[in-house]
């Protein structure tokens, strides 16, 4: 150890630094306020503070920071999308989560690792053709691979699962992960020490219209009054929009993923199966993470399920046959917004002053640092929707102009 | 397990069924708007309480209602769709729309 670090250890002037500014009455008005304080939610707020100069923006959350999804999720970043306007959002994003380390000053722990989807059918190896084809044009990095190149890859991988031969796979280099938390946490310290005040145990409750503007939200802490609000809650937007008689096509499920005991550096990119419905990656920990698909009705309870477990755990012991021994640690379940395109939601709401950022599904971890900084260009605006979430507009589905975004789907992340 | 009462098969293990979505009422297909239609398609009120879903048993083809709570994941009822429909729902195509298919 260097000497100079235990001195500094010892020592009484250790600069000692608030994450967090300790809690505060609501102000009875902000300019703008922000309902949910997950990844989403402080990314808007940060954004809006660093390149608009709003800090009148408080943040509410019912519960701890990142306690939703963002602190659930497997952490898979990618953008080997199939629409052009999948491809374009989500590689803005895998660029920004680039920088974040840096502009955090804070250690996110990104790490590109690459991801590997398995094609186990002459019919998706044709769909994979087209999807590195998609990406390579929108700026991505994504290619085919033959079973030869998979197997030096990745050496543990049984190429022979049951009666499913791996065929081929497509190798994004992209694909990544990083500690989730930690995204969040670094949001939130950045943008509270440009004056956005966070409030933990704050739940929006219900509002107070004016007309087609929202001018307060009732929470359990008192009411708020608003120049405007951007809604960023996860599984759980359509509570908050039936208050608001707005009308979406969104299902809740829970998605299910689970870890084990922690190994030996073993397995370096993310694996993940379309035919099995099953994704692997291990940590830098060392713990390997499954995830999967949803859970196969709407619920809005996070309950374990045994026959997911079962499922999701044959399928990956096919993959990775000496997981049979493996020791799981936890099991968890997040509640996730499912759109019928696969593609998040948005931009506009009917009312005039209602920002949207829901209907994330399974995918919305690696889609924070371009959502934060396109809904906090939508918001400082006063609602010019900026070009890349055009697509995403709540209005596609009475216009029937849905982006297909299958690529998205649980079982790949 | 849990376990399903299929009105037509007794209880069952609900791997054994298929979520069909929440029931609502579809507006006549020749005279709504496409707004009107779009809504029926696509949104929904995805609550948090008791709802009246679709469901059918998968091996026997059996479409179904079921009232049930997305909360507690609790099965409240479930009954035949006679009890809601007392005739077929026909779709019979408007005159000109006929032409557009035939052409
Ligand atoms: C098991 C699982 C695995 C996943 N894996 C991946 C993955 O690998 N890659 C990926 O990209 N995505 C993944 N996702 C999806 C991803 O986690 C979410 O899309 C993303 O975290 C959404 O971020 P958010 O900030 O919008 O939501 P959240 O982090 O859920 O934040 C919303 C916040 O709003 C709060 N809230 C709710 N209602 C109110 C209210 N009325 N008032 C105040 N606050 C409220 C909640 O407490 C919550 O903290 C996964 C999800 C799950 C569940």
């Amino acid at each position: 150890m260097p000497f100079s670090l235990l001195k500094y250890g010892l020592s009484s002037d250790y600069p000692v630094e608030v994450d967090l500014p300790a809690p505060t009455e609501l102000k009875p008005s902000y300019d703008v306020v922000i309902i949910g304080g997950g990844g989403h939610g402080l990314a808007i707020a940060y954004y809006l503070a660093k390149y608009h100069g709003i800090t009148n923006v408080a943040v509410l959350e019912k519960s701890y920071l990142g306690s939703g999804n963002t602190a659930r999720n497997t952490a898979v970043i990618r953008s080997n999308y199939l629409t052009s306007e999948g491809v374009r959002f989500y590689t803005e994003s895998v660029r920004l989560f680039k920088e974040l380390s840096n502009e955090f000053d804070f250690n996110i722990m990104y790490s590109e690792r690459g991801q590997l989807t398995l094609a186990h059918t002459d019919a998706t190896v044709r769909a994979f053709r087209q999807r590195a084809e998609v990406n390579k044009h929108f700026g991505g990095r994504t290619e085919m691979i033959d079973r030869q190149q998979i197997r030096e890859l990745v050496p543990s991988l049984n190429l022979d699962p049951g009666h499913l031969p791996v065929l081929a796979g497509l190798w994004h280099i992209d694909g990544a992960t990083a500690r989730h938390d930690a995204v969040a946490w670094g949001y939130a310290k950045q943008a509270a020490k440009r004056g956005v005040e966070i409030h933990q145990l704050t739940e929006a409750q219900d509002f107070v219209l004016d007309g087609d503007r929202v001018s307060a939200i009732k929470t359990n802490r008192g009411t708020v009054r608003c120049g405007c609000v951007v809604q960023a809650i996860a599984g759980h937007s359509s509570l908050l929009l039936n208050k608001l008689g707005i009308r979406a096509p969104i299902h809740s499920y829970p998605l299910q993923a689970m870890v084990t005991q922690p190994f030996k550096p073993f397995l370096d990119p993310l694996v993940s199966s379309s035919a099995l419905h099953c994704y692997v990656q291990q940590t830098s920990r060392g713990e390997v993470v499954f995830g999967g698909g949803s859970d196969p009705y709407p619920l809005y309870n996070t309950r374990s399920t045994l026959e997911l477990k079962e499922s999701l755990l044959a399928h990956a012991i096919e993959m990775f046959p000496f997981l049979a021994q493996a020791k799981l640690m936890r099991q968890w379940a997040g509640i996730t917004d499912m759109t019928p395109d696969y593609s998040p939601i948005m931009g506009l709401s009917p009312l005039d002053n209602y920002y949207l950022d829901a209907g994330w599904g399974t995918w919305g971890f690696k889609a924070t640092p371009i959502c934060g900084k396109t809904m906090a260009e939508l918001v400082a605006s006063g609602g010019q929707v900026p070009e890349l979430i055009q697509p995403f507009a709540l209005e596609r589905f009475s216009r029937f102009e849905q982006v297909n975004e299958m690529g998205a789907t649980a079982a790949s992340h | 397990m849990k376990i399903m009462p299929c009105p037509l098969n007794g209880p069952r293990n609900i791997s054994e069924f298929t979520y069909g979505g929440e029931f609502k009422l579809m507006p006549d297909p020749n005279t709504c708007s496409d707004a009107e239609w779009a809504d029926y398609v696509f949104n929904s009120n995805n609550l948090a309480g008791v709802v009246t879903e679709w469901w059918m048993h998968t091996a026997s083809s059996y479409w179904f209602l079921a009232e049930r709570h997305t909360v507690t994941d609790q099965i409240i009822r479930t009954y035949d769709p006679s009890e809601r429909f007392s005739q077929r729902v026909e779709f019979n195509l408007p005159a000109s729309r006929e032409e557009e298919v035939s052409a």
